[in-house]
């Protein structure tokens, strides 16, 4: 199975001195193409954190991170939001929808961010709004979205990109059961028929099912080994 | 698409509204006191300016219009013999009462003119003409004084120095910066108001021959006559301005209200604008997460600043315009050239890109991880 990220010895320490904090403390996780990955763990066991750091949003302390057969663990700041914007999307608990832009156009803004304009950038985001079932709601406006069709625009504008890896940071805790079951079918689609890699961060037992793979974290490292489920 | 700083900017309607009015106030003070001191300088200047003069001879040591020394007519006959000398006139200037019937005072500033000659003499008459100063006892004075001076039609008869002064004209827009307004007369019954020896004058004024060059002429002129000074119009002018706006500090403190507006302004919009960030910053850490560069969002936030100063500018140049428009009835004339507008409009957006930097600073150093919070 080919690899999408490769994590080795991964350490990360926040603060200095005696308020610092180790929030991962070597930590070695490998996420497949294609796969679904769920990160799980107590409350501050450090699964944003490696998150982040699997997402080229935080540089690691220490070890070394490779995604598509590059070490980004050696990237300077400023050459991390390229590996962003060409391999990663991301998905957030909170949605983080921008509220004065349409439906429509919080797509084409991710498009924007890769160059894609016009009546390109229009025709491409009623495409991704079609995938996630929203084409009707492209001219509202976020607020008048429930909570899960929020989740699903968030979704198409991470697909924007067409990045290969997904990483979604408790995605279905702002959603009912059924909801957030609709969101993880969706999750899971991508991975299985896009090939792409998902990696969902969840506190939630009921999302279980929807996993390949389960990875525990606690006190910032892997608890579990690499467990399959 | 339209532009995210574009439509951020007008989601938050209130906070815009505030921006505005912060960019507005910044650009109606800035204005209107930069317009206002062009006024000043106008109003100081003016007498020199619109003399028709090319040069004046007046006596060394003398640092403003108002306040001129005597000196023998001797030089006003030599000047006449200088090459590139076409006229020569005289003219006296000095403050003086105006007594009214109802026997209050005001100061006013005498021209003892020569009504025969184009130079000194007053422009601009809406009632009567320069002539009508060879009358007895006659004086002209401008339209917007009247009130001041107590005169409601012509004919109506004054006192300056307790003799008899009769209005003959009026003209429009002779705006004096002191509070004493110019009252013309002529140069012989101004010398008998004062008790200036009759072979004495204040200035004398140049009309250059056709093709004369001003320099060359200024330069016989000065190295003939003796104990007085030539300026061309265009220094005297610049002198006086000089004089009430920076000696006296006049000026200062208007200048100082225009730097003032634009501190104003510099605050409320890097007020604004920060408040507006820091309400965007989820917004901002997730556009960083999505890849966008650093520059992509200052490009945002400069955008913003830029449509409000846009905004603002437009608005509050309206106001000031029709503030410039208004003064031009009073004494006090607010002065709006385009070269101010468009000077003010770069300041304008200068100033909101400058405000906005606080915020660029704050979103340099955005913390990513926030955006994970639920
Ligand atoms: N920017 C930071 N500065 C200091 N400490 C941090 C920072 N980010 C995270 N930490 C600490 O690192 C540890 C791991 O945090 P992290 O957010 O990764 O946990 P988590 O597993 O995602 O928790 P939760 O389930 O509550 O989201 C915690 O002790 C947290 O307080
Ligand atoms: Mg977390």
């Amino acid at each position: 199975m080919a690899v999408a990220i490769e994590v080795g010895g991964v350490t990360k320490s926040f603060g200095s001195g005696d308020a610092v904090v180790h929030a991962l403390v070597g930590v070695d996780l490998t996420v497949n193409t294609g796969e679904v990955l769920f990160l799980m763990g107590p409350s501050g066991s450090g699964k944003t954190t490696l998150l982040s750091i699997m997402g080229c949003i935080l540089r690691p302390t220490g070890g070394v991170v490779v995604i598509g057969g590059e070490e980004v663990s050696r990237l300077t700041e400023r050459e991390m939001p390229r590996v962003r914007l060409e391999r990663i999307g991301f998905i957030f608990q909170g949605f983080n929808l921008f509220p004065a832009l349409t439906v429509q156009e919080n797509v084409e803004l991710a498009l924007d961010l890769k160059g894609v304009r016009g009546g390109k950038a229009r025709h491409r985001s009623r495409e991704l709004l079609e995938r996630v079932g929203l084409l009707d709601k492209a001219t509202q406006w976020p607020t008048n979205l429930s909570g899960g069709q929020k989740q699903r625009v968030a979704i198409a504008r991470a697909l924007a990109g067409e990045p290969a890896i997904i990483l979604a940071d408790e995605p279905t805790a702002a959603l009912d059961g059924t909801t957030g079951r609709a969101i993880l079918d969706l999750l899971r689609e991508l991975a299985h028929e896009r090939g792409r890699s998902v990696v969902i961060v969840t506190h939630d037992n009921r999302a279980l099912p929807y996993a390949d793979r389960i990875v525990t974290i606690e006190d910032g490292r892997i608890s579990n080994g690499e467990g399959v489920k | 698409m339209a532009s995210l700083a574009w439509r951020n900017l007008f989601h938050d309607r209130v906070r815009l509204v505030v921006t505005l009015v912060g960019i507005v106030f910044s650009v109606v003070l800035t204005s209107v006191q930069f317009g206002l001191f062009l006024g000043f300088v106008r109003a100081t200047a003016d007498l020199i300016d619109r003399s028709g003069a090319d040069l004046w001879i007046l006596s060394r040591g003398v640092v403003n219009l108002e306040n001129g020394i005597p000196f023998t007519e001797r030089k006003y006959h030599q000047a006449l013999g200088v090459d590139g000398v076409a006229e020569a006139r005289r003219l006296t200037i000095n403050f003086s009462t105006w007594k009214k019937p109802n026997g209050s005072d005001e100061s006013i500033l005498l021209m003892g003119v020569e009504p025969e000659g184009g130079l000194g003499i007053p422009w601009n008459l809406v009632a009567g003409r320069v002539e009508d100063l060879r009358q007895p006892d006659a004086v002209i004075i401008d339209e917007l004084y009247k009130e001041k001076l107590g005169v409601t039609e012509l004919g109506q008869v004054f006192e300056i120095q307790g003799r008899r002064a009769r209005v003959v004209g009026m003209t429009r827009g002779i705006r004096i910066f002191t509070t004493s307004p110019a009252v013309f007369t002529t140069i012989d019954r101004a010398r008998q108001y004062f008790g200036l020896p009759r072979d004495q004058t204040i200035y004398v004024l140049i009309r250059l021959a056709a093709g004369a060059d001003p320099e060359e002429v200024r330069q016989s002129l000065q190295s003939r006559l003796s104990y007085v000074e030539v300026l061309t119009t265009a220094a005297f002018a610049r002198k006086q301005a000089f004089y009430w706006m920076f000696e006296t500090g006049a000026g200062v403190s208007v200048l100082i209200a225009a730097l003032l507006g634009l501190v104003v302004g510099v605050v409320v919009v890097a007020q604004t604008i920060y408040a507006s960030t820091m309400d965007h910053l989820r917004e901002y850490g997730t556009l960083k997460a999505m890849g966008a560069s650093n520059g992509y969002l200052y490009g945002v936030i400069i955008r913003q600043a830029l449509i409000s100063g846009a905004i603002g500018y437009a608005l509050g140049i309206l106001i000031s315009i029709i503030v410039s428009e208004t003064s031009l009835s009073t004494t006090t004339a607010i002065i709006l050239p385009w070269w101010l507008l468009l000077v003010l409009f770069v300041i304008t957006q200068v100033m909101c890109v400058a405000a906005s930097m606080v915020s660029i600073n704050k979103v340099t150093r955005l913390d990513p991880a926030m955006i994970f919070k639920g």
